[in-house]
């Protein structure tokens, strides 16, 4: 069986390199002189200058990152304790609100979209920040609601009941013990979160107001009309802060792993 | 607090019986304080995603309006609407779309999560790594970069020429065959984590069981890892299928407007033609088709939650 | 030592839904007492000591430490501090301030921890280990992290779940020595659970045999070892032969008793029996001796022409020799009887003449047999 061991890493390598092949080409094109992102005339950073210059840009820019903040930070919030909450509280029909909580991740974002569009306007929310922020803690709620449900199903409970046996209350308990335990999981929730906020369009096509631009919506506009260099720029930029994000939350998922771990020996 | 509820839960007097309901009495009161963390869930869920839901059931039964917005009648139209040729066909291209998608994601996806499942723990961690750099990567960017390749006189032409493959550009833009590849390429990381999650659960003693009780390494794959990974599989593929019918924006700019799915056709209703009462049906009817797609997968695999998607 | 009572449990009930798990547990635990509850899993022990922990409550009956009711009491609220089976150390939080946990609970100031900690970590021979974290210690570091943390608030009574169950054997042996020795230190009162005979008898001062949510037999280790009150705790602690019979008559001193078609012998001990009972005989396989079956048979002539005789053995049951096995340093040697029953011999060395097939004489010194079960069998 021995000899047939170099297939599997072969075609993992394959694959994984065409996954980087259209992310590699922006980047590359980034820094090419001439306008025209298939013939290199040259390096150059003008495109960046453009960029730095472009003043709606820079709005929508600020724009995904206020939006991402918000959501991905509420969403923590409403997730963290409804998932700390949610086990010791008896409710009727509480599974049910649990599963419905979660339908934002599992529905079509379009349909998220649409219906987003005819409620706000039915309810007269005004179209712009508001709205995009209440639609996108929608989905980023559940994300962190289940990273930290996983995390608490995973911390034993004799962590807790070892707590009290040394003199904590629960209060104490929630402190000392289950937050620190959680703080990884409820780290990465966030971070994924604000990447994905950062990076939809779908959703965001439907419920931005006339004048409120998030970044991923003009680079769709863009791409749908025409590009300038200026948007490989602007990708390159966003790649690097997709890179850090991952590595950051690989960070705390390595924390993460390893108390889990610690829990089988 | 209030004196009632004090007076409840109060030191227990002298001789009062049994324990039994001392311990049922205590957590109560913690209880009481539970129910304030669960509000914001509560509430967020009720206005948020259940009322926008039940408004477009409503609406999607309701007729539209000479000029602007709808008006309270209830009727069937708009579900007949659908029916009519030029809307069922968009339903079947996108069906049709998605099942293609699918297969090759499949085709694709499941060898990849299957042999990294079995590399050890240093590569999968290394793997993982280099798997979440695209997907984190905004889908535009990505989706950018499949416009530079496949644009007229772009990347893929100019490799194909200068090789002596093709001697025109082909201008694979605003194709079929470029959005499928938009598609496929966007959707294999979900399968490739479902199956993995799935793999890495497998116990590979048991395929070493098989071999030695004489099983081909065919046979030991379709009857041993192949059958234990099939809730992966199983969940990838609810978890591509879904999302490839309404991923429109793919569509959009890779197939220009040539392709056009249910997606772009919900888009089309709410944006231009602002036929709300139809989009709201269009919506519905793609909610249903995917719920029992979930649904379904739930009694084959048995399985909750969908594998790897968290 | 003090012989005042630490711990009390009264009349303890406790199910989990339908399960009954413990059924009137009384128990007195005295001040410095190492007290080993042993059973198999599932017998309750845990609960138990749960209950006295304060992480599980009773349904009825009554937990006293040191005089006071505590059966409501919330967990912090016990001086009662507990050994947990896995450790249960706080993976977040450094050696030192696992160790220092309660203390700063209870607003210690900072230095005194300081010191306190460290002073337990030198009792569990620790010492320079504050500042790692519990992943990158070992099994038996973990353990003494573990017994650090839960005697540095000096409670009342450590409760010690299995402590030593995820230890190697050579380990084990190793602990089991220092948890004595920290005993004798530290003079606290330990509640001790283990499903290890061997680790019971040699640690404790008294040891209660539990059972299906009960305690079959509460005594120091000779009396559990030497004079079991049951077949279930002749069987667990140390796994004895169990012969069943009907009296055929006693001299107050010795019962004999016919089982099986042959007579045996058994010392009365007070036990006064009547002709015709059934009784129940616990014999330890060290204690069993066969002979060879070649011999002719010698009619037993009842106990006075016995009595005084060191030719007692030669009553005895007909067996034949099944298997032969060597294990923990002793040979084993399994006959069957004739109604197909087992019983099991254990010698010192490797081998014996005794072959599978042989017939022998099952024998016992009548001193060296206990009647058991004596209230069950009428």
């Amino acid at each position: 069986m021995r000899k047939k061991a170099r297939f599997p890493g072969i075609y993992l390598g394959i694959i994984l390199a065409l996954m980087y092949v259209p992310i590699l080409l922006v980047i590359i094109y980034s820094f090419n002189e001439s306008r025209i992102n298939s013939v290199w005339s040259g390096f150059s950073l003008r495109w960046y200058r453009d960029l730095f210059r472009d003043k709606d840009m820079l709005e929508a820019l600020i724009n995904s990152l206020v939006l991402a903040t918000v959501s991905s930070l509420s969403a923590a919030v409403i997730g963290t304790l409804a998932a700390v909450g949610m086990p010791r509280v008896k409710l009727r029909g509480k599974s049910v609100v649990e599963y419905i909580s979660t339908l934002p991740i599992m529905i079509p974002e379009i349909i998220l979209g649409m219906v987003f569009l005819v409620y706000f306007s039915l309810i007269r929310l005004p179209f712009g920040m508001i709205t995009l922020t209440v639609a996108h803690t929608s989905f980023c709620i559940p994300y962190i609601y289940m990273l930290v449900k996983a995390r608490l199903v995973g911390i034993d409970k004799s962590y807790a009941e070892a707590a009290k046996d040394l003199g904590a209350n629960e209060w104490n308990v929630f402190w000392d013990i289950t937050l620190p335990l959680i703080l990884p999981a409820i780290a990465s929730g966030v971070l994924l979160s604000f990447a994905m906020s950062l990076d939809d369009v779908v959703i965001s096509v439907f419920v931005t107001g006339v004048n409120t631009n998030t970044l991923p919506i003009r680079i769709y506009t863009q791409l749908k009309t025409g590009v300038t260099p200026k948007v490989n720029a602007l990708s390159t930029l966003m790649f690097a802060a997709t890179l850090l994000i991952i590595m950051l939350s690989t960070w705390f998922g390595r924390k993460t792993t390893l108390s889990v771990k610690r829990r089988n020996t | 607090m209030k004196p009632e509820a004090l007076a409840k839960t109060g030191e227990p007097r002298p001789g009062e019986p049994t324990s039994r309901e001392e311990g049922a009495r205590k957590p109560t009161k913690r209880r009481d304080a539970m129910v304030l963390s669960v509000l914001p869930l509560y509430v967020f869920t009720f206005l948020f995603v259940i009322g926008p839901l039940v408004y477009m059931l409503v609406l999607s039964f309701l007729r539209r309006a000479e000029v602007w917005g709808v008006t309270l009648e209830f009727t069937f139209e708009n579900y007949a609407n659908i029916l009519k040729p030029v809307y069922l066909k968009t339903f079947l291209e996108s069906l049709k779309l998605a099942c293609l998608t699918t297969l090759l994601v499949a085709l694709f996806g499941y060898p990849f999560g299957y042999f990294m499942a079995r590399q050890n723990a240093a590569w999968k961690r290394r793997i993982m790594v280099l798997l979440m750099i695209p997907f984190w990567t905004s889908s535009l960017v990505r989706l950018y970069g499949w416009i530079i390749i496949f644009r007229a006189n772009g990347v893929l032409d100019g490799l194909l020429m200068a090789l002596n493959i093709t001697n025109a550009p082909l201008k694979v833009l605003y194709t079929y065959a470029a959005v499928v590849v938009g598609m496929v390429y966007a959707l294999v990381p979900f399968m490739i984590f479902a199956v993995y999650s799935s793999a890495e659960k497998l116990d590979w003693q048991l395929v070493e069981a098989a071999r030695d009780l004489g099983a081909t390494p065919f046979q030991a794959f379709w009857t041993v890892s192949f059958k234990l990974t099939l809730p992966g599989l199983l969940s990838g593929i609810v978890l591509t299928f879904i999302p490839s019918m309404g991923l429109f924006f793919i569509a959009d700019i890779l197939g220009g407007n040539k392709v056009v799915l249910v997606g772009n056709l919900i888009q089309e209703q709410l944006m231009k033609a602002r036929n709300w009462p139809f989009a709201a049906a269009l919506s519905v009817v793609l909610l249903t088709l995917t719920s029992i797609m979930i649904a379904l997968y739930r009694k084959i695999s048995g399985v909750k939650d969908l594998e790897g998607l968290v | 030592m003090d012989d005042t009572v630490i711990l009390q449990l009264s009349q303890i009930h406790k199910s989990f839904g339908d399960v009954k798990v413990l059924d009137g547990i009384d128990l007195s635990v005295r001040k410095g007492e190492f007290i080993t509850l042993l059973g198999p899993s599932g017998c309750g022990k845990t609960t138990t000591l749960r209950i006295i922990a304060g992480l599980e409550r009773p349904d009825s009956g009554r937990v006293f430490i040191a005089g006071k009711d505590v059966t409501n009491e919330e967990p912090n609220r016990r001086n009662v501090n507990t050994v947990f089976q896995n450790y249960a150390l706080f993976p977040h939080m450094t050696v030192e301030a696992n160790i220092g946990y309660s203390l700063r609970l209870k607003r210690v100031d900072k230095e005194t921890i300081k010191k306190t900690v460290s002073q337990a970590l030198e009792l569990v021979q620790l010492s320079g280990y504050e500042k790692r974290m519990p992943d990158e210690l070992s099994g038996g570091q973990k353990q003494r992290v573990a017994i650090a943390r839960a005697i540095v608030n000096q409670p009342a009574v450590l409760l010690l779940d299995e402590p030593l169950g995820a230890l190697d054997l050579q380990l084990r042996r190793q602990m089991q020595v220092e948890l004595k020795r920290l005993r004798a230190r530290l003079g606290v009162t330990f509640v001790y659970i283990t499903h290890d005979q061997e680790e019971a008898l040699n640690m404790s001062d008294r040891i209660a045999v539990m059972r299906n949510g009960k305690f079959e037999q509460i005594g120091t280790p000779s009396d559990v070892y030497d004079r079991p009150k049951t077949s279930y705790v002749a069987r667990f602690v140390g796994s004895a032969n169990i012969v069943e019979g009907t009296v055929l008559e006693s001299d107050g001193q010795r019962i004999a008793f016919r089982s099986q078609g042959a007579v045996c012998l058994v010392a009365a001990r007070g036990a006064r029996l009547s002709p015709g009972e059934a009784v129940r005989v616990a014999v330890r396989s060290e204690m069993v001796d066969l002979t060879p079956y070649a011999s002719p048979e010698l009619p037993y002539s009842g106990l006075d022409a016995a009595g005084g005789n060191p030719g007692d053995s030669q009553v005895g049951l007909q067996a034949v020799v099944k298997e032969k096995n060597f294990a923990g340093g002793v040979l084993q040697i399994t006959v069957s009887l004739a109604d197909g029953s087992e019983l099991v011999a254990s010698r010192h060395g490797i081998d014996s003449p005794l072959v599978p097939g042989d017939k022998v004489r099952v024998t016992w010194q009548p001193e060296r047999a206990v009647l058991v079960d004596l209230e069950e069998t009428p």
